[in-house]
């Protein structure tokens, strides 16, 4: 296991480092527009062969890969953080705590999550360049894609909060910040820890459905969820088969971020 | 003469069977929509999926030939336009039955015509025909003459006649009963409608033979267009109207004799900047856009060429102004697009105060010329357009930042927050005549879009569009109506409030299995002439 665990970090540093060494060799490559070849397969000049607007796929699947590998793990790095405080709270409190919070979180998942994604990124600032627009979109989806992750935190925290081990420290007089510390947050983290991996390849293809409805990361800059888009062509994407390549990197860095984790601390 | 007797009983049958063997009749059409049809009410149409339904049931008194673009009697023989162009009077044919056997005068053509003005039923298609305070009178002469008078002169008031499906005021089946070539036999809401022929539909073919021929039309409910052009490919549906440039490339190479670019349609996709006084646009921004040195450098940064080769695979015209060449009669010949020359813009923005600071274009006060274009999203075609703009105007210094909004909030912002900087949107043509798009080009129009609702013209250019537009509208004379609008596509043209950026080409993909069809530019390309239409003798027999 620790093998395949070492393997699994190596392609993530692998791939983090070459869209690195990527943008630093040809900046901006991803955005240039190489009309005389769009839709253009495989070639010398153009590895993985090039979009319809003639753009290098390989150089925008690097620069997109900056994008999703940095921001998607950020971003669910948001949402397991608010999720362990609201349901952390909620359940290792509980009482009027627990009402409380467990009412904000069925608030948000009673609300339609894509409808709520538009209506929250329509109401910010739209006309703005590359870069502040993915931020913009990922800050939202950590804000947004907490309330699934807090319920079950909260029945984790609830489990702990009558175990042995926390009324033998609650009676040797151990202080409750101590408790929630020391012994509750050590005991939640298989539970966060599962709740972030999932929350990736999540909030990429949440990224790519606020793209298809207009409010992703914009033109020229590209994301995995934008080139995913691509493939919603069936018949172009068998015709091009090249155009899969983002679903192929999403896939293996998702495998990739279940296999760096210790798997006997996720059950 | 027993014997001859005998003989003429066994040919007769025989001859008649050669006879039906020889006349072209049966098989169902089949064909998608891409939406669920809002309406079946003919007077309440205004969706594409609804217009191939009332196109393809409802009788009119007066068609529009796509192919020739001239007018063609249909139940109305013919028609006479009182020089004010104030009445209309029409002869009706007779002996015109509903499909459900009604019979047919001119009190359904009065009755129709009071439905569609009834301000209650907000049609529409009757909304065409408002030309000022009052309600058209209706005189019905006789049983086969009837005669319409309105409070104002309409402009090109016969051809909106085309429009116009004459209901049935005694059916039972209300609109329902039809004088067009197929009547709606059954409708499964999402899934498909089926229009049966119309026994009692009046045209007859040269030989005598009642039209239509072919048996029925079946409408699949499709959205997605991958499947259409899939099921088509396995030769389950025999027409696609409208192709995109994508499908038409993979069909062609697959069917090559199946699909046809017919040229320019009469459609357009455009551009412009946001010139409303009350916008939140800073103010050095609102003093580029109303600038027509701007304005025209924006019009000669865009390589039209390569949005057609890129963008359309080859399957568009650069645009030059609001008329497509489609549109034989009223395009002005004279002008052509704007030439793409990057050397030539920058000097023209030059002259009007910008300058190259780097690889940035700034204006007199310093300002970095940047600004965003807003389209609508899930349309490929154009979010395509709008980032090669964004290249194009990078060479030339100018920063452009793509927004795409869905639909309705992209409305929204067009038409009541004025909540953006430029616009790139298309336009759909349906008319051949300027009148139609005298809500776009009055500055009193609400889609007058770069600038709406003006009380009075905020330019002189504006106010002589407004002159030119009624002077074309308030005659007769073709001649005169045709000077003028060839005036007022001059004014677009160097003033730019619309940057034109390409006609799309009309793309249809016909099966072999259809004959007698002839594609044309003009909507329904396709079955414009559905009457027609047959299906080959296999293709009935492998039914």
């Amino acid at each position: 296991m620790r093998i395949m665990r070492r393997i699994a970090l190596g392609i993530l540093i692998g791939v983090f480092l070459v869209s690195l060494v990527a943008e630093l060799v040809a900046p901006g490559l991803y955005a240039v527009q190489f009309r005389d070849a769009p839709n253009a397969p495989g070639s010398r000049e153009h590895l993985l062969g090039t979009d319809e607007l003639g753009r290098d796929l390989l150089a925008r699947l690097l620069a997109g890969t900056q994008v999703s590998l940095l921001l998607a793990p950020a971003a669910a790095f948001l949402a397991t953080l608010i999720a362990a405080l609201v349901g952390g709270v909620a359940g290792y409190l509980g009482g009027w705590w627990e009402r409380l919070c467990l009412g904000a979180v069925d608030l948000f998942l009673s609300l339609p999550w894509l409808f709520l994604l538009l209506t929250a990124r329509a109401m910010l600032p739209l006309d703005v360049s590359a870069w502040p627009s993915v931020l913009i979109t990922f800050v939202l989806l950590g804000c947004l894609g907490w309330a699934a992750s807090a319920r079950i935190v909260c029945a984790g925290a609830r489990a702990l909060r009558y175990s042995d081990y926390i009324l033998l420290a609650r009676a040797n007089g151990c202080s409750e910040t101590r408790i929630a510390l020391r012994h509750v947050l050590p005991n939640l983290k298989p539970i966060l820890l599962a709740q972030f991996l999932i929350s990736i390849p999540v909030f990429v293809l949440a990224e790519a459905n606020l793209g298809a409805l207009g409010l992703g990361v914009s033109e020229p800059f590209p994301s995995w969820g934008g080139m995913l888009r691509g493939l919603e062509n069936y018949s172009a994407t068998l015709a091009n088969p090249w155009k899969v390549a983002p679903l192929a990197l999403l896939l293996v860095v998702t495998s990739c971020f279940q296999m760096i984790f210790p798997q006997e601390g996720l059950t | 003469m027993k014997r001859v007797n005998a003989t003429l009983l066994i040919l007769a049958p025989l001859i008649s069977l050669w006879a039906m063997a020889q006349a072209p009749a049966g098989g169902e059409l089949r064909f998608c929509l891409h939406a669920e049809p809002k309406t079946l009410n003919p007077l309440l149409v205004e969706d594409e999926a609804s217009e191939t339904i009332r196109y393809l049931t409802g009788g009119v008194l007066i068609r529009l030939n796509r192919r020739t673009h001239v007018l063609e009697p249909e139940v109305a023989t013919s028609w006479k336009v009182s020089k004010d162009g104030r009445k209309i009077t029409f002869s009706l044919r007779q002996g015109v039955s509903y499909s459900d056997g009604t019979v047919f005068d001119s009190e359904d053509v009065a009755y129709t015509i009071r439905a569609l003005m009834d301000p209650e039923l907000h049609s529409p298609t009757g909304d065409s025909f408002r030309s000022g305070e009052g309600s058209p009178q209706v005189h019905v002469i006789d049983s086969a003459q009837v005669s319409i008078e309105f409070p104002a002169p309409v402009a090109g008031l016969e051809r909106l006649f085309d429009q116009v499906a004459i209901l049935s005021s005694r059916s039972r089946q209300k609109e329902l009963a039809v004088l067009g070539p197929f009547y709606v036999g059954e409708y499964k809401p999402g899934n498909y409608l089926l229009l049966k022929r119309n026994p009692h539909y009046w045209k007859r073919d040269a030989r005598g033979q009642r039209l239509p021929y072919l048996d029925s039309v079946r409408l699949d409910i499709q959205q997605n267009r991958d499947i259409e052009a899939l099921r088509f490919q396995r030769q389950e549906i025999q027409l696609i109207n409208g192709l995109d440039a994508e499908y038409f490339e993979r069909l062609s190479a697959q069917m090559p004799g199946a699909v046809q670019d017919i040229g320019p349609s009469l459609d357009t996709e455009q551009m412009w900047f946001n010139q409303v006084t009350s916008a939140h646009i800073p103010a050095y921004k609102k003093a580029w856009f109303a600038s027509q040195e701007f304005r025209l450098a924006i019009a000669e940064g865009i390589n039209r060429d390569d949005l057609c080769r890129i963008v359309f695979g080859g399957h568009a015209t650069p645009a030059v102004g609001p008329v497509s060449p489609a549109n034989r009669f009223w395009f002005n010949a004279s002008l052509k697009p704007h030439p793409y020359n990057l050397y030539g813009t920058l000097r023209r923005l030059q002259q009007a105060g910008f300058r190259l600071d780097g690889e940035t274009l700034r204006d007199r006060e310093g300002h970095p010329v940047e600004f965003s274009i807003l389209t609508n999203a899930g349309n490929k075609s154009r979010e395509r357009m709008a980032a090669m703009i964004q290249q194009d105007l990078a060479q030339i210094g100018i920063r452009v930042n793509v927004m795409t909004l869905d639909f309705p909030s992209l409305i929204e912002r067009m038409t009541r927050t004025f909540d953006y900087e430029a616009c790139l949107l298309g336009l759909v043509n349906v008319d051949l005549d300027p009148s139609a798009q005298m809500n776009i080009w009055l500055s009193s129009a609400s889609n007058h879009q770069w600038n709406p609702e003006q009380k009075s013209p905020a330019t002189a250019w504006e106010a002589e569009i407004d002159h030119l537009m009624h002077t074309q509208a308030s005659t007769d004379d073709s001649s005169k109506r045709k000077a003028a609008f060839d005036r007022v596509q001059q004014i677009v043209w160097e003033q730019a409030p619309f940057i034109y950026l390409v006609h799309k080409n009309v793309l249809t993909a016909i099966s072999p299995a259809v004959q007698n069809a002839t594609p044309v530019a003009l909507r329904p390309q396709t079955y414009w002439n559905v009457e027609s239409l047959t299906l080959a003798a296999e293709r009935r027999a492998s039914r």
